[in-house]
């Protein structure tokens, strides 16, 4: 039955119709590929409904398996030596000295007292100052105004030291993750053999739940800056390596062998050629890791790390939502600011190329006189009390805690009956028999039809990942856990698809909605989801279903963002023909724009889906079970940690083994 | 050559301005420390992990405040889950845990096993763990307080998640549950729902009394959400001594816990002032209770809830400090 599944896709359509036009081919297959993958559900169905329950894996929460614990003991075997193994004496210890020093440094300077001093070496007011001068010299005056007005607002909400604290970790494990991100970046841009090799160990830190690796990094650098670093860096240094390799990749052809010919030697390829002109892009992946840095910024307060992490999840111990919404506005605020620095940092390195210089004369004694400014304000904020500690006491803060804590009991009032019947609805119709469809398939059942759906969406290559995963997910040994999470991984993942291309369209077609809307998904990227997860939990009860709205809340700005772009970049040629033909909005959206962007759409699927995948842990935490609660159970007791790092591992196998699907997928719609 | 001269001189302009014109006290001149008001301060560095639940953070914050004030001691607080913390006593960088829930797997592994912890005595709180339903339910339904009668009501208890079984909410994994075996071996018609986490179990309860649903759920005292919400505990079939020895036959009650303290091996070696407070910290579930309320509803910093009781219970703290 599989092979004769296999067999269509890549075998008639396509190769019998060679001479027929472009499109037409396109369609046919397209066709046939959603027949097969018709009849392989078909056949499932089929199947299920004969051998339902029998040989599903189910685990109960408490059993472990032979892998779990021998986990359990390595993990033993390794906090046993950890004070005479040469390893950590000589290795790790030296790693957390330096690390600890370098944030014990930054502290220093502009969160935490240091020595004799009550306050840091720069109080407010040099801060302040130097985030404005610095934002205008590598961006514009526009978000030197931002900064400005962000780092301020910090002080308002009260919450000034604790920014700074965060602000101190961040900038510190964006600093080690640069330092090691972008060399590997340059070689993997370089070599597609060390592409190939770093690959799969960049898919396990992005996917891989910081929960599980937690204890064991305090248990080699300490509870303490360098741990906290060490966790941040891990999750926020893959972006910038893949960027700055894509950067690195797609630098003209023609350029770099216009050097070569030119005499020019490998070394100075890289550095005139290759670095500079993907220079733009790199800054766009530094971005995307400050971004990452900052959304570790509640799970390193697990393991002591001061800042605003620590002040959401103490305040949430108590359901506090107002004052967790406060600090986790800080974040959001904090994420803004220097993701519009650093963009238009990227943007300044073309238009500054491109523009004839009326500003330039001006420029550098305007950053000479802006240099000596900020040197002041550094200086007085070192020497006077009132420009070191921020004046007032943070009643800003106070009543944006109170409001938000009216706005929560509001709705927690007023919708709740209709969160109810929408929850209802949807987990009835859709998640239950799909779950059930999922965990009660024989796995050998399950596993072929992941396998042939991989082979029919995305190729061989593709088939072959997804059979090693599903082998992999059985040795895990949570077989009936990841299906659980699957099915309410995708159902979260159609949700995002939804309304990624609803917003997505909506901000494509106009450039008011997009900056209307855009801080809000910034927002809903790094705020802390605990933070908006109380309220669910009063909207939706701990349910599959509140984990399903966490997931889409942090993964469908993502998707809607990517498919904006997607539809900007339709060329307005078209749409302006397709409207002269007499074509209608409706028309102009599903007929031209949305299939013209269609590799923006399945790279929104593509991301999406890992995005979604990484709130498993959280959804874990408000009543989704399976997999995401294996993790948190392996985090908080001793015997069941063997089981929480196999759930992890689980997760990514997940992870890879649709990304690998999907990005199949969209090289050939793309191609 | 005049560019540079412009620059500098509005550098100066700004420099000469703000100098002049503002002033004002300077950083170390006012002595702004008052820091440690009694003892010499030979009690030194006191490290005092920090659990993740309100209870603990009443016991940290009031120790914390007389470890600082009547000993002089230098305390770090560290903001750490159960797991890390223990692993914190075989580094050094943890002294003490001062609430302790059971927890048999982490004492069989740094107590008896690598020896780098060691008892420090109880803390006076009775731990009781239970099935618990809001006090709406309890009033209208009196008789859903025997486990007997659960069966009765499973279909009330039915949601999304449970499968036409009734839901037995169980929340946050740090803490012991025998909840799948007990809701076997008693042969109830419900299904255990991991809700994953305190606050999740919380919101449920808060919502619960609030629109009057039906939720069951595994809940625990002390706590300061009973003193908003009084849950009512179900009665399990008697805690008789030996009758949770095995983990799958397990038809009774949870055992009232008595929550200890535990310290590093080395810190109790120390002879620090802050080991013997520790050793003779001792208080009731009201004493918590109230810190832990003052701290979550009244909304005081630690610092401020602890003053305040430690005002209030003169002749306790004078005990500890004997």
């Amino acid at each position: 039955m599989m092979a004769v599944t296999i067999e269509k896709p890549d075998g008639k359509p396509g190769t019998a119709e060679k001479t027929v036009p472009a499109a037409p081919v396109e369609k046919t297959r397209r066709i046939s590929r959603a027949m097969v993958v018709g009849a392989v559900l078909v056949v499932w169905l089929v199947l299920f409904a004969v051998l339902r329950g029998k040989q599903t894996l189910s685990l109960a929460a408490a059993d472990l398996t032979g892998l779990h614990k021998w986990l359990n003991d390595l993990n033993d075997s390794i906090g046993a030596n950890r004070n005479s193994n040469p390893l950590f004496l000589y290795f790790f210890n030296e790693i957390r000295l330096v690390i600890d020093n370098l944030v014990t440094f930054i502290q220093h300077l502009i969160s935490q007292p240091s020595g004799a001093r009550p306050v840091p070496q720069i109080g407010w007011l040099g801060v302040v100052g130097l985030a404005g001068y610095v934002s205008w010299a590598v961006g514009n005056w526009r978000v030197a105004l931002l900064a400005v007005a962000g780092f301020t607002f910090f002080g308002l909400q009260g919450l000034w030291q604790e920014s700074m604290d965060t602000l101190a970790l961040t900038v510190s494990a964006v600093f080690v993750a640069l330092l090691f991100a972008i060399p590997l970046g340059v070689w993997a841009g370089l070599s597609d053999r060390f592409n190939r090799v770093v690959t799969p160990f960049l898919d396990f830190m992005q996917t891989m739940p910081t929960f599980v690796y937690l204890a064991p990094l305090t248990l080699i650098f300490l509870i303490g800056g360098a741990s906290a670093t060490i966790a941040t860096v891990i999750y926020a240094a893959p972006p910038t390596i893949r960027i700055t390799a894509h950067a690195i990749r797609n630098v003209s052809k023609t350029t770099v062998e216009a050097a070569d010919s030119l005499g020019a030697t490998r070394r100075q390829s890289l550095l005139k050629v290759l670095l500079p002109m993907s220079k733009r892009t790199v800054v766009m992946g530094v971005n995307q890791t400050i971004m990452a840095a900052l959304a570790m910024v509640t799970i390193a307060a697990l393991i002591n790390a001061p800042g605003l992490g620590a002040n959401v999840i103490q305040a949430l111990q108590s359901l506090d939502v107002g004052t967790a919404f406060n600090a986790g506005l800080a974040i959001v605020v904090m994420a803004i600011v220097l993701d519009r620095v650093t963009t238009a940092a990227s943007a300044r390195e073309e238009t500054s190329r491109n523009a004839k210089d009326r500003f330039a004369t001006w420029r550098r004694p305007l950053l000479g006189a802006g240099a000596v400014l900020t040197l002041v304000l550094i200086y007085l904020s070192h020497t006077y009390l009132w420009a070191a500690d921020f004046p007032g006491d943070g009643t800003v803060g106070t009543h944006i805690a109170s409001a938000a804590d009216t706005a929560t009991n509001w709705a927690q009032d007023h919708l709740s009956g209709l969160t109810n019947a929408i929850r209802d609805v949807l987990t009835n119709g859709l998640l239950n028999p799909f779950q059930t469809l999922l965990t009660d398939s024989p796995w050998w059942l399950v596993g072929a039809v992941l396998v042939v759906l991989g082979v029919v969406l995305g190729g061989w290559k593709a088939g072959v990942t997804a059979a090693v995963c599903v082998g992999l997910l059985v040795g895990t040994g949570l077989w009936s856990d990841a299906m659980t999470t699957l099915a309410s991984t995708l159902v979260a993942t159609v949700l995002v698809m939804v309304l990624g291309i609803v917003f997505g369209v909506w901000m494509g077609r106009s450039a008011i909605v997009d900056r209307i809307i855009r801080p809000s998904l910034d927002a809903a990227q790094v705020m802390p989801p605990f933070v908006y997860l109380v309220p669910f939990l009063a909207l939706f009860g701990a349910t599959r279903f509140t984990a399903i709205v966490a997931a889409v809340v942090y993964g469908a700005p993502v998707a809607m963002k990517i498919i904006a772009d997607g539809i900007r970049a339709v060329p307005e040629t078209t749409v302006e023909a397709a409207t002269s033909a007499g074509c209608n909005t409706w028309q102009i959206i599903t007929k031209v724009q949305l299939p013209m962007s269609r590799s923006a759409l399945t790279l929104a699927t593509n991301q999406g889906l890992i995005y979604v995948l990484s709130m498993v842990v959280v959804g874990g935490l408000v009543g989704a079970g399976a997999l995401g609660y294996d993790v948190v159970a392996g985090f908080s007791q001793g015997e069941l940690y063997g089981k929480g790092l196999a759930a992890g591992l689980a997760i990514v196998l997940l992870g890879v083994m649709f990304d690998r699907i999907t990005q199949a997928a969209a090289r050939r719609a793309s191609a | 050559m005049a560019r540079h001269w412009r620059a500098g001189a509005a550098g100066l302009a700004v420099l000469g301005l703000t100098l002049t014109a503002c002033g004002g006290a300077k950083v170390g001149d006012t002595s702004s420390g008052s820091d440690n008001a009694g003892g010499s301060g030979k009690c030194g560095a006191f490290n005092l992990a920090v659990n993740p639940w309100v209870g603990y953070e009443a016991d940290a914050a009031v120790v914390a405040y007389v470890a600082q004030h009547k000993l002089g001691c230098t305390v770090n607080k560290k903001n750490l889950k159960e797991e890390i913390a223990w692993q914190g006593f075989g580094t050094g960088e943890v002294d003490t845990v001062l609430e302790n829930w059971g927890h048999d797997d982490l004492k069989k592994k740094y107590i008896s096993g690598q020896k780098t912890a060691q008892e420090a005595g109880q803390t006076g709180n009775k731990g009781i763990i239970g099935w618990y339903v809001p006090p709406w339910l309890a009033k209208a339904h009196p008789d859903i307080l025997d486990w007997k009668n659960l069966n009765k009501y499973a279909a009330n208890f039915k949601t999304s998640e449970s499968g036409g079984k009734g839901q037995l909410l169980d929340g946050d994994p740090s803490y012991v549950t025998n909840d799948a075996a007990l809701v076997k071996n008693l042969k109830l018609n419900f299904k255990v729902v991991y809700a994953g986490s305190e606050t999740a179990l919380i919101q449920s309860f808060r919502d619960a009394e609030k629109n009057k649903k039906w939720v069951i759920g595994y809940f625990y005292e002390p706590q300061w959400f009973l003193s908003e919400v009084p849950l009512k505990k179900v009665s399990l079939p008697k805690y008789t001594t030996g009758c949770d020895a095995v983990a799958e036959k397990i038809a009774c009650d949870y055992p009232v816990y008595d929550l200890d303290k535990i310290v590093s091996t080395k810190f109790a070696k120390s002879g620090s002032p802050a080991y013997k407070l520790v050793k003779n910290f001792n208080w009731t579930n009201d004493d918590q209770n109230t810190v832990a309320k003052y701290i979550a509803q009244d909304k005081m910093t630690d610092d401020a809830a602890a003053k305040k009781w430690v005002d209030a219970n003169k002749d306790k703290v004078d005990a500890w400090l004997k």
